[in-house]
């Protein structure tokens, strides 16, 4: 049977402009929200996010000429790809390139793009729409532009499963490999959507925390009593897969192996998860099977944990239920610190677990003065521990009643 | 060098990331200067805006080089 492992991972999010820099923050209960200046937010229910800074930014990777011709969510996923790749240390030839596929997510892709190619067509005519508008949009773009940077013609493609997308796109390409159609896959997910017409969509859904405009650090606070909804953040997480003879054969640097994924539907509602807990549940029970560990093997949870009223809940309510022999589990919602990215959310949050592997570290949730419901997992309030764990589970829920979960595993 | 000229330089040197002195007069915008088809689409774009001309679709085509712009464009801007 073919084994899949981790020889590349690349981010950029609110906490920093690379794996090191945000991790780091990460660990020391840094928040990376704050009160959105981009536009102006006063007529919005919801006044902050986390936001990238410009400066970090690196114009030496994609050009201020071409960050013109695509969407920012392009910019970010084509920085997370190049820091990935390079980590990896692989060299694409003619021959490994066939081999070689891309897989990118994104929840929305370029809708800021659209908004503004909208008001162009409307104030200025049909004339005046950008040629690159349409490419600088479309969500298999990223994918599209990181084959043609760096010559990969293996399988090409992008999962849009709204805030389950980069798990989706992690465990997808982990199937691939695992069934012989590529040796090496660039997978995960990136998003750009804190614009006007992202912020006051997810704010018209009731899905926005509007409750800590004026302490943004706060507004994030899984299984928190005062949550009120979730922050968004943007950004991107780009890891390199790759089978592991092939890894090996080249001594690739190993981070970690992915040893299960899951995926289920509610078939439920639009937005709202099943009251039960049952689509979440079971994707982390088919991630677990195909892992073939036992709950109390898992050490843990990386949680969806967006900070909304009902989704915490219910997650927790799921977790318990597949792991609740195990008295010694953890779990923490990196949202807490970055905010929920969405499409590439679960990117993000399978490069944070794997780092918890490797370093021995579990991250924080921040804000987490009053827990809401009663439970026997340790949900990590506040500051980082230290604790070695073998075995983690990364869980993603998107609107439409999507689920993925990952087991990723040393 | 014309007024017309230095602006028509001056969007190409932003459009398309190039050095200024690499713009000959002959400089063909595909094949010596670096853009590709959705390139010259957007140039011609920057053109109509700078000069305030609608530069219609058969005459876009002729406009191959940085001399073709700068003719065109002296002939029918306003």
């Amino acid at each position: 049977m073919r084994r899949v492992v981790v020889t590349g991972i690349g981010t950029i999010n609110p906490l920093g402009k690379n794996l090191e820099s945000s991790w780091d923050s990460l660990i020391n209960s840094k928040s990376g929200i704050s009160k959105i200046n981009k536009f102006d937010v006063n007529e919005f229910p919801c006044q902050i996010a986390g936001t990238i800074k410009e400066s970090y930014i690196d114009n030496e990777i994609v050009s201020l000429r071409d960050q013109r011709k695509v969407d920012r969510f392009i910019t970010l996923g084509l920085i997370a790809a190049e820091e990935a790749i390079k980590d990896s240390n692989i060299l694409i030839d003619e021959k490994s390139s066939l081999r070689s596929g891309v897989m990118v997510g994104s929840g929305i892709g370029g809708l800021d793009t659209i908004y503004k190619n909208s008001f162009i067509l409307d104030n200025h005519g049909i004339r005046k729409i950008s040629p690159f508008f349409i490419p600088s949009s479309l969500i298999n773009l990223l994918s599209g532009q990181i084959s043609i940077k760096y010559n990969l013609k293996g399988p090409n493609s992008s999962p849009v499963t709204a805030c389950a997308t980069g798990t989706h796109a992690i465990g997808d390409s982990f199937t691939i490999i695992k069934n012989n159609k590529a040796d090496l896959m660039i997978c995960g997910g990136a998003e750009a959507a804190i614009c006007p017409l992202g912020i006051s969509g997810f704010s018209a859904a009731r899905a926005l925390c509007d409750t800590f405009n004026e302490f943004p650090e706060k507004g994030s606070r899984p299984w928190d009593k005062d949550r009120s909804g979730f922050v968004m953040g943007e950004g991107a997480g780009v890891l390199v897969l790759e089978e592991l003879e092939h890894a090996r054969e080249r001594k690739a640097k190993i981070y970690c192996e992915i040893k299960g994924y899951g995926m289920s539907g509610d078939a439920y509602h639009i937005t709202k998860p099943s009251e039960d807990g049952n689509g979440g549940f079971r994707a982390m029970e088919m991630a677990l099977y195909e892992s073939q560990l036992s709950p109390d093997e898992i050490g843990y949870v990386n949680a969806h944990g967006t900070s909304t009223p009902v989704g915490d809940a219910i997650e927790l309510f799921a977790v318990e239920k597949l792991f609740g022999s195990n008295k010694n589990l953890f779990m923490s919602s990196n949202k807490s610190a970055i905010g929920h990215l969405l499409g590439a959310a679960g990117a993000v949050e399978a490069i944070f677990s794997i780092k918890s592997l490797q370093t021995k570290i579990l991250p924080p949730t921040l804000n987490l003065d009053n827990l809401d419901m009663k439970t026997s997992i340790n949900l990590i309030p506040h500051e980082s521990i230290s604790k070695s764990v073998e075995n983690i589970i990364s869980n993603s829920f998107g609107f439409g009643g999507t689920n993925a979960s990952l087991v990723l595993g040393i | 060098m014309s007024d017309i000229e230095e602006r028509v330089k001056k969007i190409v040197v932003e459009h398309l990331g190039v050095e200024e002195a690499k713009i000959q007069s002959e400089s063909k915008f595909i094949d010596d200067l670096g853009a590709d088809s959705l390139d010259t689409v957007e140039l011609v774009m920057a053109f109509e805006e700078e000069f305030g001309c609608e530069i219609p679709d058969d005459a876009a085509e002729k406009i191959v080089t940085f001399k073709d712009a700068v003719s065109y464009l002296s002939a029918n801007s306003n």
